[in-house]
């Protein structure tokens, strides 16, 4: 579990580097993705489905990435996407990868299936945090106007 | 009073930022919206843009009706002139600057060299990829193999981009010695686990800013530029796929 707090910030801040993050920025990338990675993890080990897992963790990688840009004042993006990266379905487009390249295209037809349906849920997972923001704004906005 | 206003100024001033911005990473949402709030903060309300990941139209509306179009052709990935040109523009939106010096500072941003040093962020995909092998089960002996065959693939990566225009045969190449690598290394019986050390070593090739960006201007409504951010996205998942592959038919 040590182990995959550690690597997982790491490797979320080194997609940071990758992707020329200004350097103030990369902790909070790091956090991010760590944040994100461990709610996975901790969801598929208690036997939780994966898309189910993924959509909640891209959804609070979401909401934590929005509370960043406006703290920081810096474009979302960047938060998004350090977050983002340990999500991909690697392992899973990789094994339908090879099942395809041995002719076993019952098994890999599957697995390309379940790699859309985890992206898919990623990006259902933004939409909805997405949504949810725009929720509190209109109802913040509501109050300010109620209180005037 | 109209004449005041240096319109042409200011389509140069919004054009140039939506141009770094677009080849730096950034969403289209993002350009559209910080080139309109420019113009605005400048006194042209009235103004339209339309962009999408090959090109920008502006156009200013009311008493000088004017547009420009400017291509973008080449695209990389700078986070940090993306920031740079947000911070920018809220200035700009606080009325702190004028056209000319916002003019200025955007050229010394657009003409600046690359954040990191090409060193660090081979060493960054180094890491990364040893710590994507400990993330996916991997074993501890098997973390050094994969950062090797991750930073060789990535630094092919770099210097394909360079030698090549064609960026998909670069992704295809640079996983193509992502999968020999791994092969060899567990072939002289140094690496144990051939599918943890090569989906550790490719992760960091995967289009993760392609894959946000298209969300995120799905989300926005900006069907164009989504779906052809997509299947960029899908391309690229497809060339890596296929130089993995590729690397194993020499197994």
């Amino acid at each position: 579990m040590l182990a995959q707090l550690i690597t997982s910030f790491i490797a979320s801040a080194a997609f940071g580097v990758i992707f020329n993050v200004p350097k103030s920025s990369l902790f909070q990338c790091g956090c991010v993705g760590m944040i994100g990675w461990i709610l996975y993890y901790v969801l598929v080990q208690n036997e939780i489905d994966s898309i189910m897992a993924t959509l909640s963790a891209a959804f609070v990688v979401a909401v934590i990435s929005q509370y960043f840009a406006k703290r920081f004042k810096t474009p979302i993006t960047i938060f998004n996407v350090s977050g983002i990266i340990p999500l991909v379905p690697g392992g899973l487009s990789y094994n339908a990868m090879k099942h395809f390249v041995v002719n076993d295209f019952y098994v890999a037809v599957q697995m390309a299936a379940k790699v859309f349906m985890l992206a898919g849920a990623i990006a259902m997972g933004l939409i909805f945090a997405e949504v949810m923001n725009q929720l509190v704004i209109k109802y913040n906005r509501r109050k300010m106007r109620l209180r005037n | 009073m109209d004449e005041q206003i240096p319109y042409n100024e200011i389509i140069d001033v919004c054009l140039l930022a939506g141009k770094i911005m677009l080849q730096n990473g950034a969403e289209t949402s993002r350009v559209e919206d910080t080139m309109v709030r420019i113009a605005a903060a400048f006194g042209c309300a009235d103004s339209h843009s339309f962009s999408t990941p090959t090109g920008i139209i502006f156009s200013l509306d009311g008493m000088h009706p004017a547009s420009k179009l400017i291509r973008v052709s080449t695209r990389s990935t700078d986070l940090h002139k993306v920031t740079l040109v947000n911070s920018i523009s809220r200035s700009i939106s606080s009325k702190e600057m004028t056209p000319a010096e916002a003019f200025s500072r955007l050229k010394q941003i657009e003409n600046a060299g690359m954040g990191y040093p090409l060193w660090v962020q081979i060493f960054a995909a180094f890491i990364a990829s040893g710590c994507f092998l400990i993330m996916f089960q991997g074993q501890w002996n098997d973390f050094i193999w994969s950062c090797i065959a991750g930073g060789m693939g990535f630094s092919c990566l770099l210097y394909l981009h360079r030698l090549l225009e064609v960026r998909f045969f670069a992704e295809f190449i640079a996983s193509l010695v992502v999968g020999l690598v791994a092969m060899f290394f567990v072939y002289i019986g140094v690496g144990s686990h051939l599918d943890t050390i090569i989906i550790g070593a490719v992760m960091p090739l995967v289009p993760g800013l392609l894959i946000t960006n298209a969300a995120r201007d799905l989300i926005a409504g900006h069907l164009v530029s989504g779906l052809s951010k997509g299947a960029d996205a899908g391309l690229t998942a497809l060339a890596i796929g296929a130089g993995i592959s590729a690397a194993f038919v020499f197994l």
